[in-house]
């Protein structure tokens, strides 16, 4: 669309990645308490989240070194944790291949859950959008996100306490997913992917090192593919 | 007490390897074309790994210690269907809290 500026676009990714504020600050100042609970100064906690940026795979290390667990078993857990990351990456591929190798490099460092999933649905459903356009939404959804993991990192750092629990706030990460997902959900394929990756996950919860979610992944992405393709086959049938 | 060098240490290895499977299909193939099997299986990786994700954490909700909750079961279910339904994030997050405190505040 001619009158889309790549101003207009950048806005639009802030805009969609802002609700996602709601989980960035009380997850990043928990980080924050619980790193200096376990000895991190200031500095350390806001550096670990700057060369890592990714959550759950920082509550993991911090909850290993305060045990005591080996280094090596730390720096395994921590990356077996954001494994998904590559299956971003791989998703993303399509999407962003043509861009600069630097540009290339600094969307990869920004892959989070939420900057992956906002852009996916949107790149899906704008397939007329350049690369430029692509890039310029994925930043401006970072922007809202990225930012606060550091800042609110060290808030909780400085202050020391977390958000009190009577808000709920463990379930705006469940909530702001799930509002991601619905829209998510345009063929049978999708539903069907999304439900076999719901059960797998559950069946597979006991697995350790968060193995359970990448089992989930692939048997919801081979569903999702095999019923693409029966639908597909019928459609033609159909059409003979 | 975290020593200070394994601390280092740690936060250096897992940003190289986080951002190296960050990195790893988008810096590695580039603009190099797929095939369309591949292609065809990540078109589904969103929708089938965060449903995986979300789902443990509305069955099993750390703050209630992993017991199931009905304000946080009914939440879930009237974000996801709000999403379905309205294809509008902000109105499912809204209706989807509403419902969670609502459920608290009746319940609680």
């Amino acid at each position: 669309m001619a009158t889309e500026t790549s101003k207009s676009i950048f806005w639009q990714g802030v805009r969609d990645g802002s609700p996602f504020i709601l989980v960035i600050v009380p997850f990043s100042t928990l980080f924050g308490v619980v790193a200096t609970e376990a000895g991190l100064n200031v500095f350390e906690t806001v550096a670990f989240s700057f060369l890592v940026i990714a959550g759950a795979a920082q509550f993991t290390a911090i909850e290993l070194m305060r045990n005591d667990a080996p280094t090596l078993i730390v720096m395994v857990s921590a990356l077996a944790v954001n494994l998904r990351m590559a299956m971003y990456s791989a998703s993303l591929t399509p999407y962003l291949g043509e861009a600069t190798l630097g540009q290339r490099a600094w969307a990869a460092y920004f892959t989070v859950d939420q900057t992956y999933a906002c852009s996916v649905l949107k790149f899906d459903e704008r397939r007329d959008w350049t690369i430029g356009q692509r890039l310029t939404y994925f930043f401006g959804v970072a922007a809202p996100i990225c930012p606060p993991w550091y800042l609110f990192t060290g808030v909780g750092a400085m202050i020391g306490t977390a958000i009190p629990e009577g808000l709920a706030l463990d379930f705006a990460i469940p909530i702001t997913f799930l509002a991601l997902i619905g829209p998510m959900m345009r063929t049978r394929a999708h539903v069907a992917a999304g439900f076999v990756s719901v059960l797998s996950a559950l069946v597979f919860a006991f697995l350790p090192f968060n193995l359970g979610l990448l089992v989930a992944g692939v048997l919801g992405m081979m569903t999702g593919a095999q019923v693409e393709l029966i639908d597909k086959r019928r459609a033609e049938r159909r059409a003979a | 007490m975290i020593d200070k060098g394994e601390l280092w240490l740690v936060m250096i290895v897992l940003g190289l390897g986080s951002f190296g499977l960050r990195f790893v299909f988008t810096g590695l193939i580039g603009d190099r074309p797929l095939p369309p099997w591949i292609l065809r299986h990540l078109r589904y990786t969103a929708v089938a790994v965060l449903p995986g994700l979300v789902a443990p954490l509305v069955l099993w909700p750390q703050a209630t210690g992993g017991a199931p909750d009905a304000p946080r079961l009914a939440a879930a279910l009237v974000t996801i269907a709000a999403g379905v339904l309205t294809r509008n994030m902000l109105l499912a997050i809204f209706l989807g809290a509403s419902t969670l405190y609502g459920g608290l505040y009746l319940l609680g």
